[in-house]
């Protein structure tokens, strides 16, 4: 595979976006199927490699960066999104995913998680939720549903009520909130694609069944089913249709045009209110300041 | 020797929340130095948020200063509103002076007793006499004509603080200054006693400077244009100093919602080709260790500055300690070579930052740059500071192609660096170990090979000789680190003036150490005094671990809150028989 980019005269394909690194993924994992939208939404898209850069955490999902062929980082749990903060406010011109699981987005990460939400720097954030940390083989995760008797931390179950992602990122003040399916690869890419052109900060929920230690999920594909209706911008209706949902209806449930964030201004709008002069001074000018 | 006394005060004012002690320290250190003096304050709060009570320890010399002296000229109290709080910082001696409001209460018993000549100033009831007069300028109008400052200076440091805050509160606080400036006993009081010499003695560029400024100073010359900020005291105040200048710089900094994402902000930044820094403090550098050894795995330039407090856990938030040396050296998991590095005064806080930043960038890894409550929140007059750092190459970046090996098995241990945005050479950072490629690698031969390369490039880096700052000649050396070298050089000078040669070796670079460095600046050295503010000896334990001393070693090592002081360190060595 070639390593230079795609000329902009050539159609971009799905393959362009894949690096030649064998994921260590379980066959069947629903993981695949998210590789292969995320490629296809950025060949849709036909961004080049280089302007794209892939953040993620730790845990089966978070792999992903490895086997694409964009810029990545593969950093520590569960602060894909403090690094990919970090490098959007830095270079905001970069398309910058972020991606990594259940454990990693809502439990170890859960506040950088809601912080992305209200800050609504321009990322877009997908979380690969099969209810359960399959990296470390097999125990109950911020998802999972209390009776799961099979978690090897929770032998009788969690007891505990999972977390409602699309609820907890409307309530964080989240921008874009979607949910995909892999059992739905060109679905879940014309989702991806819609997230990546949302200026602000999107969420996608992706339900991605682990084979290995929930091979119940492998029934959601006669589950899911699409919101029957347009994405709202009211936060009101979008609260209502999460809730009144089971968690298995798929597509764009809220958008919403709220100020995007960049720190110090970069990129044009403003973001903090610092009183300082973006790009103005000098660092002669600052030192003058301490002079006596 | 009065003259040498006379060029060289430490006054405190002490008054409670709202008082304007900090206030009045502000505006005399400012207006010494527009007479031509060098000086140093430090501000000493309790631990309420706002309305405690607050000490301004004020020094004014004729000298550079970058430390506080053993005790107190003066004590100015505003006030005696939980004054006691203060006792054991402020040592005064039996010819100390005391000014105190005769309507401010008693006076504490302790201070009483302890015999020191009291002068009584109205000051509450001056300043009620003014329109908008406040009994701290009377304050700072006594002190000035105590210290022999002549006062045309004073009406335009008062113009500058107060202009923002009206025509009325400007002229009553000249007014107040005047009349404090005016009153008859400090004539009185004067004649009694050794007075400083009010000439205009300094004529060069002076800066007014705290070592966090200083820090950020170093930080924005050394190329930072990101930082990632999580409240914390006392760093606080850095990164404040940082948020709109580097904005006019073109840079941001960016408020994360804990420590754990500032640093990882910082990583990503940094990754993005944007020199990023943060500060913190103990309990902040926990929280950041882990991806601190991320920085280091996958390469990425970043620097911490961590401004040490009393530890461990909340410790002593406003008080100074040099006590997270071991978590910076040995926090991180894993073989993890890095760069440790402490800022020795507020002017070196700009070298030493700039050289970390540069350090980092050229070595691609993190740099702790380490400096203390001491040396952070406290103010010095001193020269313009001017040092020179070796040429340092800038980050080495990969430019486009194909065939790109992130992690390249270098001699020197460096790689090129691709920035994402170059065409060809897309890569995937990570802490996994990795290949040279950078795919991750759990093979024997990767990590080994890894692990070498990390810390190939930097042990076998040239750091000239800021390793460490050497001064004088001697059989006997102190042996010392961060802001403890202020007091360990001004020991050597009084130990010198009494015909006692005393050399100081104040280490700037603690991590790679340099044994052979240290061994040959300790030639001839038959006793070495080591210093630091930690009660576990922490300093004394990291040079056992990397250094061999060969001189008969004595230790003198004890915790904050207060500064080590040159007295101390002159006993130390006076008593060692």
């Amino acid at each position: 595979m070639s390593r230079t980019a795609a000329p902009a005269t050539m159609a971009a394909t799905p393959k362009d976006y894949k690096s030649d690194i064998k994921p260590v993924w379980c066959p069947g994992c629903g993981d695949f199927a998210v590789l292969n939208a995320i490629t296809k939404a950025l060949a849709f898209l036909e961004l080049p490699r280089e302007a794209v850069a892939m953040i993620t955490g730790i845990g089966c999902s978070s792999r992903i960066a490895a086997y694409t062929s964009v810029y990545g980082f593969h950093g520590v749990h569960g602060r894909a999104l403090a690094l990919a903060a970090g490098l959007k406010a830095a270079r905001p011109e970069l398309t910058v995913l972020a991606a990594g699981g259940d454990g990693d987005g809502l439990s170890i990460g859960g506040n950088h998680f809601i912080h992305a939400c209200r800050r609504n720097m321009d990322l877009t954030y997908i979380i690969m939720d099969n209810e359960v940390y399959g990296m470390t083989k097999g125990q109950a995760s911020p998802t999972t549903a209390p009776d799961w008797a099979d978690g090897k931390l929770t032998p009788r179950g969690t007891g505990i009520r999972p977390f409602q992602p699309a609820g907890l990122a409307l309530a964080a003040g989240a921008s874009f909130i979607a949910r995909g399916f892999t059992g739905d690869p060109n679905g879940l890419a014309k989702i991806l694609v819609e997230a990546i052109r949302h200026p602000g900060f999107a969420f996608v929920h992706a339900l991605s069944p682990c084979p290995t230690f929930r091979p119940e999920q492998m029934e959601w594909k006669r589950q899911v089913r699409g919101f029957d209706i347009e994405p709202t911008d009211d936060p009101v209706e979008a609260a209502r249709r999460i809730q009144a949902d089971d968690g298995m209806s798929i597509g764009v449930v809220y958008r919403n045009a709220y100020p995007v964030f960049r720190p110090g201004g970069a990129g044009g709008e403003s973001g903090g209110e610092s009183g300082g002069v973006r790009g103005g001074g000098s660092m002669a000018a600052i030192e003058r300041e301490l002079r006596l | 020797m009065a003259a040498e006394h006379s060029c060289d005060i430490s006054l405190a004012i002490t008054g409670s929340g709202g008082a304007g002690a900090i206030t009045a320290g502000e505006l005399l250190l400012e207006l010494a130095g527009r007479n031509g003096c060098l000086g140093m304050m430090r501000r000493s709060f309790g631990p309420q948020i706002r309305g405690g009570e607050a000490a301004a320890l004020v020094r004014i010399s004729h000298r550079p200063v970058e430390c506080m002296n053993d005790s107190f000229d003066l004590l100015l109290a505003l006030d005696w509103r939980n004054a006691e709080r203060f006792a054991e910082e402020i040592a005064l001696r039996p010819d100390s002076l005391i000014i105190a409001d005769p309507d401010a209460g008693a006076i504490p018993e302790p201070i009483r007793a302890l015999g020191i000549e009291l002068v009584e100033v109205p000051m509450q009831a001056l300043a009620r006499d003014i329109p908008a007069g406040r009994p701290n300028l009377v304050a700072l109008g006594l002190l000035a004509h105590w210290l022999d400052i002549c006062p045309d200076e004073a009406g335009r440091v008062i113009d500058h603080v107060f202009l923002g805050k009206g025509e009325a509160i400007v002229q009553g606080s000249r007014q107040a200054f005047v009349a404090g400036f005016g009153h008859p006993v400090i004539a009185q009081a004067r004649q009694a006693r050794p007075r400083p010499d009010g000439n205009r003695v300094f004529e060069g560029e002076r800066w007014d400077l705290s070592g966090n400024e200083g820090c950020g100073i170093g930080a924005l010359r050394g190329g930072i244009r990101f930082a990632a900020a999580y409240p914390i005291t006392p760093a606080s105040d850095l990164l404040e100093w940082l948020a709109p200048r580097l904005e006019q710089l073109g840079g941001s900094l960016l408020q994360a919602e804990d420590e754990l994402a500032s640093i990882n902000m910082v990583i990503g930044a940094s990754f993005g080709g944007v020199p990023a820094l943060t500060a913190t403090s103990g309990p902040g550098l926990a929280l950041m260790l882990e991806a601190m050894g991320l920085a280091v795995a996958a390469e990425v330039p970043a620097v911490v500055v961590n401004v040490m407090r009393g530890g461990p856990s909340t410790g002593i938030p406003t008080k100074s300690e040099q006590a997270d040396l071991n978590m910076a050296l040995y926090g991180l998991h894993g073989d993890a070579p890095h760069l440790v590095l402490g800022a020795l005064d507020h002017a070196d806080c700009i070298l030493t930052t700039e050289w970390g930043v540069r350090l980092a960038e050229a070595l691609q890894t993190l740099a702790v740059v380490l400096t203390d409550q001491n040396l952070a929140q406290s103010r010095v007059l001193i020269p313009e500071p001017a040092y020179a750092l070796p040429d340092l190459p800038a980050r080495q970046l990969a430019g486009p192609g194909a065939d790109y090996c992130r992690y390249a098995l270098t001699d020197s241990g460096i790689s090129p660096m691709a920035i994402p945005g170059t065409p060809g050479c897309t890569y995937v950072a990570d802490g996994l170990e990795h290949d040279e490629r950078g795919k991750p690698s759990s093979a024997a031969a990767d990590h080994h090979a890894q692990l070498d390369k990390r810390q190939r490039k930097i042990a076998g880096f040239d750091y000239g000789n800021l390793w460490a700052d050497v001064r004088g000649t001697g059989e006997i050396a102190i042996l010392t680190w961060g802001s403890s070298a202020a007091a360990a050089h001004e020991a050597a000078e009084r130990l010198s003036r009494r015909g006692e040669a005393v050399r100081v070796v104040a280490l700037r670079l603690l991590l790679p150490a340099s044994p052979e460095k240290l061994a040959q600046a300790l030639s001839g050295v038959s006793r070495v005094l080591v210093v630091e503010q930690s009660h576990g000896r922490q300093f004394h334990h990291y040079l056992r671990a990397y250094y061999d001393v060969e001189a008969e070693t004595r230790v003198l090592a004890r915790p904050g809150p207060l500064p080590i002081t040159p007295g101390e360190i002159v006993a130390a060595i006076e008593n060692w028989s």
